[in-house]
């Protein structure tokens, strides 16, 4: 399959601000891809180009083949937007919003599929304004799927969601995975991105700091596998004497870096014989949010006087 | 320009506005509230009908009947009759508020058939010169009937000077097409500008841009809407001028084309304040200092005619100024070439801001 999403060396400049400085990265066709990074990185900026809500300074964009900003008119019948910050006119109820775009889209409105597809059949009735921030933006999904889109860009479509309703919307967005559909995903909840997401990419101060699938990105810059021995300071000594593996103690627990699995077997040998009391072990991995957090926070270091532009709103 | 999405959107708007209860009374109710209140205040002013109290001291006499009757043919006063008990008129006038006042002295009559000079007394109130020319004018053409009569043997009673009434515009006339202009003016200009700042803050037009409905599509259903609320709004104030205050007035298709222009002007006009406006906050600062002095200075409230001459220069640079004088031609005076004229001033000062808000009204940021 080829790539819903082409970006070239796209940059866009406010002035002297660099908000997307000079970014590569595509979408295949009937995956879900996660753009993730820190508010202010270029996130908002870079997908506002992809929907044709802003133009690129420079560099090209092609979304299913086609420049959104010059082609927008025939773009935005294939794709479907939440953008950030979705507001909607305060005195329509659900219903009638879908039921108008499925008029201006010229296709059948699916009032009640979409309704109960994003949760909101009981709601389907009031005005917007009397809705929660949550139901707010389960609106903007459903007007997002209305015609049937090809490509889907959702632009933190969990925000201010209750537990609950965020895993309505993960069910939404595994839906339209299963019929082939194209996502492209903003967020800030990393588990998130991490289950959904069949790549990702995390853009920092305008520029891609790490691509790819979420294990290879966890492999590739997170700290690896490490076993965990609830025990006291006294292990953490033996072990350190023991065995020639990084060994880190933390509140009641002795932290050490696996390079292979015979590695952990070798460990619980050594901790079996120190004759040392110990309660429990387990493994543990970071998970996408450790690394991100670890990637962005090492750029951020000593990184002041080239400090990020602000993502214009 | 697709008609069909035109149309879908339509109900989208007009529930938007409708369901939002101060629009429509703005709108649609405070033009009539003015007319009522405007109406009320005004309506005795340079009106063809002062209220004469009559006191007939000779009432069984024929000839202060028959004069009573020549006075009220003249239809510039409306007669009402006070009992000869409650004594000196001039105190009766003044206790209850009343600016005019005849007396027909006892032995009226006997006077005339014995051909002596007999004085009749008026009172009118010097501050309200209108009703005190009409009043004078009316009894003193009369009494000239009266005296033809006497002296040629004729009756000349038909022959009255000031046979005006009907033919006399009161103010009453003049406020309803002012006040057609106000709703053409109000509504669109206060909601455009409301409208094209805070949506443009709460990302609506964004919203909108997301769907296959173009900008133009969008100003064609709102111009719509405005062009019925204006429509919607003549109507009332007609019948309620009408029916209420007797005015003379009756729609005509001379009014069609400034209930379809005055609302793409000011449609326009309050696209381009909004838009050029960077909060709600502004717009709204911008739009109050456009319209209030046209509303007040383009004949809405008093004809343009009784203005001093600089304030008659100022009012000729105001858009307003041209659909009120339209709505005049068209609803008062039936004087077509005089609403066609008005008609083309307005079309052209509609285009260049209409063509002006076109271009300077985005939907997207750069």
């Amino acid at each position: 399959m080829g790539n819903a999403v082409e970006v070239t060396d796209l940059a866009k400049t406010y002035g002297e601000l660099h908000a997307v400085d000079h970014i590569d990265f595509s979408v295949a066709a009937g995956e879900v891809f996660s753009f993730l990074g820190p508010n202010g990185a270029g996130k908002t900026t870079t997908t506002e180009i992809l929907e044709g809500l802003r133009r690129a300074s420079s560099g090209s964009v092609r979304v299913l083949g086609l420049d959104p900003w010059t082609d927008g008119g025939r773009l935005q019948r294939r794709i479907g937007v939440i953008p950030q910050d979705f507001h909607f006119f305060p005195r329509l109820t659900p219903r009638e919003a879908i039921e108008l775009y499925a008029g201006l889209f010229d296709v059948p409105a699916r009032t009640s599929e979409l309704l109960s597809q994003v949760g909101l059949t009981d709601k389907a009735d009031a005005y917007y304004e009397t809705l929660s921030g949550g139901q707010h933006r389960k609106v903007g999904l459903a007007l997002a799927l209305v015609n049937n889109p090809e490509v889907c860009f959702l632009d933190e479509p969990t925000t201010g969601l209750d537990p609950q309703a965020r895993r309505q919307v993960w069910e939404v967005i595994e839906g339209l995975r299963r019929e082939g559909r194209t996502v492209f995903l903003t967020t800030h909840y990393l588990e998130e991105a991490q289950q959904l997401s069949d790549r990702i990419a995390i853009i920092h101060h305008g520029r891609i700091i790490a691509r790819g699938r979420p294990d290879d990105i966890i492999a590739q810059f997170g700290t690896g596998e490490r076993l965990r021995v609830m025990s006291g300071p006294s292990m953490t000594e033996y072990l350190r004497s023991h065995i020639d593996l990084p060994v880190e103690s933390s509140n009641g627990a002795v932290e050490v870096r696996l390079r292979s699995k015979e590695d952990a077997l070798r460990v619980l040998q050594v901790v079996q014989s120190s004759g040392i009391a110990w309660q429990s072990f387990s493994t543990v991995q970071d998970t996408l949010e450790d690394v991100f957090i670890r990637l962005v926070g090492r750029l951020d270091e000593g990184a002041e006087s080239d400090a990020a532009p602000r993502e214009r709103k | 320009m697709n008609f069909k999405r035109v149309a879908v959107y339509f109900p989208a708007f007009a529930k938007g506005y409708i369901r939002n209860p101060l629009g429509l009374f703005f709108a649609l109710v405070f033009p009539i509230i003015l007319i009522l209140i405007f109406g009320a205040v005004f309506s005795n002013v340079g009106s063809s009908q002062v209220p004469l109290a009559v006191q007939n001291l000779d009432h069984n006499s024929a000839a202060s009947q028959e004069f009573l009757k020549a006075l009220n043919a003249t239809q510039a006063v409306q007669v009402s009759f006070v009992s000869p008990t409650v004594g000196n008129l001039s105190n009766y006038l003044a206790q209850n508020n009343l600016e005019a006042g005849l007396v027909i002295p006892a032995g009226f009559g006997a006077a005339l058939a014995n051909h002596t000079p007999v004085h009749l007394l008026v009172f009118t109130n010097p501050a309200a010169s209108s009703s005190t020319g009409l009043v004078l004018g009316a009894v003193g053409g009369t009494v000239n009937g009266v005296n033809l009569e006497l002296a040629n043997g004729q009756p000349l009673l038909s022959f009255i000077p000031l046979n005006v009434g009907s033919q006399l515009y009161t103010y009453v006339d003049y406020l309803i097409p002012g006040l057609i202009g106000f709703s053409v003016l109000v509504s669109p200009m206060f909601s455009m500008v409301n409208v094209s700042s805070m949506w443009r803050r709460d990302n609506l037009f964004r919203q909108l841009s997301l769907t296959p409905l173009t900008r133009s599509e969008w100003l064609t259903a709102a111009l719509l809407w405005y062009i019925f609320l204006s429509v919607i709004s003549a109507f009332l104030l007609v019948g309620v001028g009408k029916f209420l205050f007797g005015a003379h007035v009756t729609i005509t298709w001379l009014v069609v084309p400034f209930l379809i222009v005055g609302p793409m002007l000011f449609v326009s006009l309050g696209l381009l304040a909004g838009s050029v406006s960077k909060t709600p906050e502004s717009a709204a600062v911008i739009g109050n200092i456009i319209t209030f002095p046209m509303m007040f200075l383009s004949g809405t409230f008093f004809p343009v005619a009784d203005f001093p001459p600089y304030l008659q220069n100022v009012a000729h640079v105001l858009p307003l100024y041209y659909v009120i004088q339209g709505l005049n031609d068209g609803i008062l005076f039936n004087n077509a070439a005089g609403a066609f004229q008005n008609a083309l001033i307005t079309l052209i000062i509609a285009v260049v801001f209409f063509v002006l808000a076109v271009r300077l009204f985005r939907w997207r940021d750069e």
